[in-house]
């Protein structure tokens, strides 16, 4: 064990990088697939990325490719040998029950990690590396706490709602996995709760509400991460060597009524303190979902110790403080944007339209649709101003779009019907 | 298997000590409460209203030896506790704010049993109560450098009889020394006269606490029997309290070594009960001082 751990170093504070190529991402479906995925695209050290899921992908994809497989284990590692993948992440646990039934969750978190652990054992296989993200529920919430979890503390108690218990065995697993293949190099990132405006949990829910209900005779403590932090470390931990487990949630624990300030906000403590449940369960009737594995979260609060992968060179954009802040110009913004922006559709025919088809013209570097947007409208106030002829003009604009991918040859064509013909 | 991994198979070494201090998060100047849960607001507010008037006037506190609490780095106060509702904590923290020439906040370490019970779990930690916790003595003590304060009789103390007052119960298992020694802080010895007589319990009330589901319902001049708010009729005996001189252990003393752990704790119970059998026949009135 001693040899062991001197080989996995950590020097002078910041993790070496980690070689990974070719890159295999589960739970495309999800948020943070998605926004991994985005991100890992961007970054031209890695060759492969491939994107597996039983369900459509949530956000557009460029160079990614994206496999429907079902839960089938054997299916995965199939897909794991053929493409020699070298990196797993699992960014697929569900770690909010009000998103989905007990048993979806359960069948998800449980046998789905089985099923990629599976994919990923035996000592044929091509995976040197494995993230996993988890979450800080795997600590639970109760009154006997520390007041800041540190990777190695043990859970106080059994769990006792069911998303915690699939957590736990979920963790379990990974952590069977890591100690039966010491050549692969097992991260576990423990996420604490997410607020930001592209995600919707059952915190982002509560703070919503006009008036933001509490449990009478308590003010918990809590700690937000920064959906763009929480991308930002999944990324981390692809390119750096870190064994181990990692708690990402970022600096600074706040009160809930501090939390309820900050986004201007009024609160009632309106849940009794006793009886809660049932009032819980009235309270699901009139629509307010409150799930289980929250409601000693609101009574107790949780915070943990970051410290572990500040030490590896890894740091927050944002402080929990400005997490709820962001969140609060979110929640300012939202009456006005509403339906402003229609969600992605994965359009299988097209996208492999898009990939394979040889009439597609790629030679340019990709743009951003919104820098294709910023370009066509700058080169329409230019037409506009000069007062030249328009066809001239317009045609880099049509170019630019059509160069692109598939959501920003949209764009070009609704932003083309004022900038002229394409 | 219901307890989650503590670590995996192949786990990198933790960051060093030193490291864990610098990364510790900075403070936010705009926010009025901090990590912990403490808040400037409501502790100004119930200083201002309710302990300056208990500090001069009600209880008319002594201090002595103030000069032992460090003025910087960390320490851990361990005092003896007594009282329906302990007055004693919050008479030391406003001791070292009134007389300390570097005035500093105290985290005063109280029982979990606090943060189930509603009021109790939203108010301690604004005014700067912290869960009795290792983790959470240790973090203050090494990380933040922070003054603590223990009551190592815990729970015992406060449930001791009026006719069992000054008598010193058994200082838990020593994870006070412990905790000081693993942090290589200094403790300070601290001895409270007068928080028995202000607030004494003659009888505890296992009908009620059964009831109640409390963790003790003790029967005080003013409990139950003037309602609830009865637990805060303190009589107004005169406070004495001395710090001793502190007990250093020096930097890399082995907090493992539980023989060693376990004479240091005895030895400064042994301080702390000569000290206030001393206080005790020096004093001429429990009203009065």
């Amino acid at each position: 064990m001693a040899g062991v751990r001197a080989h996995a170093q950590v020097e002078a504070g910041v993790a070496k990088p980690h070689e990974s190529r070719r890159v295999l991402i589960t739970g495309i479906s999800t948020y943070w697939g998605g926004r991994l995925a985005r991100a890992l695209e961007a970054d031209e050290r890695i060759e492969t990325i491939i994107a597996v899921d039983s369900e459509d992908p949530s956000c557009e994809l460029q160079r990614a490719e994206f496999v429907r497989v079902g839960n089938q284990h054997a299916l995965l590692r199939r897909i794991v040998d053929a493409a020699a993948i070298d990196t797993v992440v699992d960014t697929r646990l569900v770690v909010d029950s009000a998103t989905t039934t007990p048993q979806a969750a359960h069948e998800n978190n449980v046998i789905g990690t089985m099923n990629i652990l599976t994919a990923c054992a035996g000592p044929a296989s091509t995976v040197r590396k494995l993230v996993v993200k988890s979450s800080t529920h795997a600590y639970g919430c109760e009154q006997d706490d520390p007041a800041f979890f540190t990777e190695e503390m043990p859970r106080p108690h059994a769990p006792r709602t069911p998303i915690e218990r699939d957590i736990v065995e979920a963790e379990a697993a990974v952590a069977e996995f890591a100690e039966r293949n010491p050549a692969v190099c097992v991260t576990l990132l423990r996420c604490a709760n997410v607020l930001g405006a592209d995600v919707s949990t059952s915190h982002t829910q509560l703070f919503s509400l006009p008036v933001v209900p509490m449990i009478a005779g308590f003010d918990p403590r809590y700690q937000f991460v920064h959906p763009d932090d929480l991308v930002a470390a999944l990324e981390h931990a692809v390119e750096h060597h870190l064994p181990g487990i990692y708690n990402v949630a970022a600096d600074g624990v706040l009160a809930f009524t501090e939390v309820c300030g900050l986004l201007g906000k009024r609160w009632a403590p309106v849940i009794p303190p006793w009886g809660t449940g049932p009032t819980l369960a009235v309270l699901r009737r009139l629509g307010l979902r409150i799930p289980p594995e929250m409601v000693n979260q609101l009574r107790f609060g949780r915070g943990v110790d970051n410290r572990k992968l500040k030490a590896t060179g890894f740091t927050y954009a944002y402080t929990t403080r400005e997490t709820v802040l962001k969140f609060a110009e979110h929640l300012r913004l939202h009456p006005v944007l509403r339906g402003a922006q229609e969600p992605y559709r994965y359009e299988r025919e097209v996208e492999e339209f898009l990939r394979w088809s040889p009439s597609v013209r790629d030679t340019e570097p990709r743009l951003d649709p919104f820098q294709v947007r910023e370009l066509q409208r700058l080169l329409a106030s230019y037409v506009a101003s000069e007062g030249e002829a328009a066809g001239g003009n317009g045609e880099p604009a049509g170019e630019a779009a059509g160069r692109d991918g598939e959501p920003a040859r949209r764009d070009g064509d609704r932003a083309g019907d004022g900038a002229g013909p394409a | 298997m219901d307890a989650p991994a503590a670590t995996l198979g192949r786990e990198a070494p933790l960051p060093e000590p030193a490291d864990l201090r610098r990364l510790l998060p900075g403070v936010e100047p705009e926010r009025e409460i901090d990590d912990w849960g403490r808040s400037e607001r409501v502790e100004a507010l119930l200083d201002r209203t309710v302990l300056d008037f208990a500090y001069r006037y009600w209880f008319r506190c002594e201090v002595e030896g103030i000069e032992h609490v460090p003025a910087a780095g960390g320490a851990l106060l361990v005092a003896n506790h007594a009282g329906a509702l302990p007055p004693d904590a919050l008479m030391i923290a406003k001791a070292i704010k009134e007389e300390h020439p570097h005035p500093r906040p105290l985290r005063i370490t109280v029982e979990h049993f606090f943060r189930g019970y509603p009021g109790f779990s939203a108010l301690m930690p604004k005014i700067g109560c912290v869960p009795a916790h290792p983790a959470n003595v240790h973090r203050l003590l090494h990380d933040e450098q922070q003054l603590v304060l223990v009551f190592p009789e815990g729970r015992k103390g406060t449930e001791k009889l009026y006719k069992g007052r000054y008598r010193l119960r058994r200082f838990g298992r020593g994870g006070f020394v412990e905790a000081a020694m693993r942090a290589g802080v200094p403790i300070v010895p601290v001895c409270v006269v007068g928080a028995e007589e202000a607030a004494p319990v003659f009888a505890h009330l296992s009908f009620l606490k059964r009831l109640t589901g409390l963790l003790y319902v003790p029967l005080t001049p003013t409990f139950p029997h003037l309602g609830p708010l009865g637990i805060l009729g303190y009589l107004p005996a005169k406070f004495r309290i001395r710090f001793l001189e502190p007990v250093d252990f020096g930097p890399d003393h082995p907090w493992e070594d539980k023989a060693a752990v376990q004479m240091a704790a005895h030895e400064i119970r042994a301080r702390i009960q000569r000290e206030l059998w001393k206080m005790l026949a020096e004093r001429r009135s429990v009203w009065l001082g």
